[in-house]
């Protein structure tokens, strides 16, 4: 027994030691840096020990914008991308022609680079001197004014930035949700059919309970995902992202580590604990909510 | 009610361009008479379960129509048709408990058929008393055994009260013993709602022992039907006579030569007025009767007690099976002369069938 015991451990160890490495003891120093107060890099000291770094992170107007921008993205597109995702998955499901090439053509955007589509989205949004840009023709075609999306007023850049993550985050969802879809089996169908089911009450009764176990997965990875954005908005706005007042949280801890009045690994520590403070709260209500709601799997069948 | 199936057939496409279509069922004529447990029967893939699916509406047939009663349904969509199936893996909704499951299609209903609370409650608790599942209502289907589920889904398909009941292989999930108990249930259920009601089965003896009619099928084609003793009795082609009957009923190369039937160059049987060809000679087990004097001669295998009965396990050359089999009421003495056993014949239990087209041929 015991020298299974040690043999297990062995086997562990690498996985363990590498978890340990850039996991665990970077976790712990987050921890630290968070609590010092005034840490200065060059000198490895601080003066003391408290919750300084937290009080000034949640009075500093560029943390709260990030907080605010951060909050807008994900209940604005977790549900309208999951919603949206549904949608198309069901078209998708229910057409029998060309079906696989549709499936490729939603899925393409999935190995699309994100600066790439971020590219195209300056195209299509941005107004320069030269040009209002395709969307602005578009909307003057209806009438409207052309507005700047890319530089213009908060409103219509937080709406390029959700369109282009719903946009990013939408091929993975479609796939996830087709798949969870042919995985329900024909029969299920037949039978309510046969029982003269309508179609709305199949939906809300037979597909929705049995596909959600995989609608829960994807809402609670797209709640994360859109929590550690931060790359969406480099794509669309730059670098400087607290000067176009779009930056997010995971934004505002680069800034304090590396951006160019960065260097306060202690501000950085107690912003990114924060995000994870938020980040578990909100994850651990998904669950609570899905062990509440969704079908926990299993066939059912002998 | 009565259904009737007139001139069906049902092409499937081809999957590959280059495939050829499959023709399911083919030029398809049946009645079931009103209130009486029919079985379909007929080897795995020899389009049963396509019948059911185009009696129930959720296939469509290529040509010929279908009728409940007077009524022509064959365009009507299943949700019209009234009918209650049972899937052949139940298709229970993992997520619901028997009750929900049960009351599912009841809250189909709209406008004037709409049930109040009570008379949905009153409706589960029946069919559910009728199934005997009134203390697994719940559960959900996970936690049932098979034969439980089946149940259920009986029930599910009873509430509606429909005018006809569909099972797809209702046995075909379950163990033997409860094979056994279940394929009595269907009968009883079937007895007691009076509700007519098609099986499909491959499985013969299921078939010949709980069901009022049989209809067998062959590779899409009506072979036969009736009562489950008279198709036994007197099945019109050698496909229906091997397909009835365990053991299997005992098929030997023989001959008509001048108004006798010769198997191995041994008259056993007349068949006057017969013109002379070749012929398969199928003798039911029972058919044999030790005897000394007997017309056909075999090598002796074994003899296996069965208790009231015996079994003879026997040899032939025109045999098209290694061994024949016959079953002997434990009050013959079987008389071995060394290795060889002689015997005759009932008369009513051998069936003659042409070579060629395996048709019966009709003795006298």
């Amino acid at each position: 027994m015991k020298k299974n015991g040690l043999k297990a451990w062995l086997y562990l160890l690498p996985a363990l030691i590498f978890l340990g490495v850039f996991m665990v003891y970077p976790i712990i120093d987050v921890v630290i840096y968070s609590v010092e107060q005034g840490f200065s890099f060059t000198s490895q000291t601080a003066h003391g020990i408290g919750f300084y770094n937290f009080r000034y992170v949640l009075s500093d107007p560029y943390f709260i914008q990030a907080l605010k921008n951060t909050f807008i993205l994900v209940a604005v597109t977790v549900p309208v991308s999951t919603g949206l995702a549904l949608l198309i998955s069901l078209g998708l499901s229910s057409i029998k022609r060309l079906k696989e090439l549709f499936q490729t053509i939603y899925f393409l955007p999935y190995v699309t680079n994100t600066l790439a589509v971020g590219l195209v989205f300056m195209i299509l949004f941005d107004k320069t001197e030269y040009t209002d840009g395709l969307v602005n023709a578009f909307i003057k075609l209806f009438g409207g004014g052309a507005v700047d999306f890319i530089d213009g007023p908060y409103w219509a850049k937080m709406t390029v930035l959700c369109l282009y993550t719903v946009w990013i985050v939408l091929p993975f969802k479609i796939l996830i949700l087709t798949s969870a879809l042919a995985s329900v089996k024909k029969d299920y169908y037949n039978a309510a059919r046969v029982d003269g089911t309508s179609k709305f009450r199949m939906f809300t009764h037979i597909t929705l309970p049995m596909i959600s176990p995989m609608l829960f997965y994807l809402i609670i990875t797209g709640f994360i995902g859109a929590f550690k954005a931060y790359s969406d908005s480099v794509a669309l706005f730059g670098t400087d992202l607290d000067k176009a007042g779009m930056n997010t949280i995971v934004g505002y801890v680069y800034n304090m580590l590396y951006g160019d009045s960065g260097g306060y690994p202690s501000y950085a520590s107690a912003a990114a604990l924060i995000l994870f403070a938020i980040v578990l709260s909100i994850t651990v209500i998904n669950l609570i909510v899905r062990s509440r709601l969704a079908f926990k799997g299993g066939g059912g069948n002998a | 009610m009565n259904v009737t199936l007139q001139n069906v057939t049902k092409v499937f496409p081809p999957r590959l361009r280059k495939e050829a279509p499959v023709t399911a069922v083919k030029d398809f004529n049946i009645e079931i008479p009103d209130g009486k447990l029919v079985a379909l029967l007929g080897p795995s893939g020899c389009g049963k379960s396509t019948i059911l699916n185009m009696i129930c509406g959720l296939k469509e047939p290529t040509s010929g129509k279908i009728f409940f009663g007077d009524k022509d349904v064959t365009e009507l969509p299943p949700e019209q048709r009234g009918v209650g199936m049972v899937f052949q893996n139940y298709a229970l909704y993992p997520h619901m408990t028997a009750r929900k499951n049960i009351e599912f299609p009841l809250g189909n209903l709209k406008g004037d058929a709409k049930l109040t609370k009570e008379e949905v409650e009153k409706r589960v608790t029946e069919a559910a008393r009728i199934v005997k599942i009134e203390e697994l209502m719940e559960r959900k289907p996970g936690n049932m055994s098979g034969g439980q589920q089946q149940r259920v889904a009986i029930a599910r398909a009873l509430v509606k009260l429909p005018g006809l009941l569909l099972l797809d292989e209702p046995l075909s999930n379950l163990d033997a013993r409860l094979r056994l108990e279940t394929r009595e249930e269907i009968r009883r259920i079937q007895k007691n709602t009076g509700i007519t009601t098609v099986f499909v089965t491959h499985d013969q003896e299921e078939a010949m022992s709980i069901s009022d009619m049989i209809v067998l099928m062959k590779k899409g084609v009506f072979q036969q039907q009736g009562r489950p003793q008279a198709v036994y009795d007197d099945p019109v082609n050698l496909f229906v006579a091997k397909f009835l009957g365990t053991p299997a009923i005992n098929v030997f190369r023989g001959k008509i030569e001048s108004g006798n039937v010769t198997v191995g160059g041994e008259a056993i049987i007349d068949a006057k007025g017969q013109p002379d060809r070749d012929v398969f000679v199928a003798i039911r087990p029972e058919g044999f009767v030790p005897d000394e004097k007997g017309s056909m001669t075999c090598g002796f295998g074994s003899v296996d007690v069965l208790g009231r009965d015996y079994m003879v396990v026997a040899t032939h050359e025109a045999a098209e099976t290694p061994v024949i089999r016959a079953i002997i009421d434990s009050d013959t003495p079987v008389v071995r002369n060394g290795e060889k056993v002689r015997f005759s014949f009932k008369k009513h239990k051998v069936f003659v069938f042409d070579a060629a087209t395996e048709e019966r041929i009709r003795l006298d």
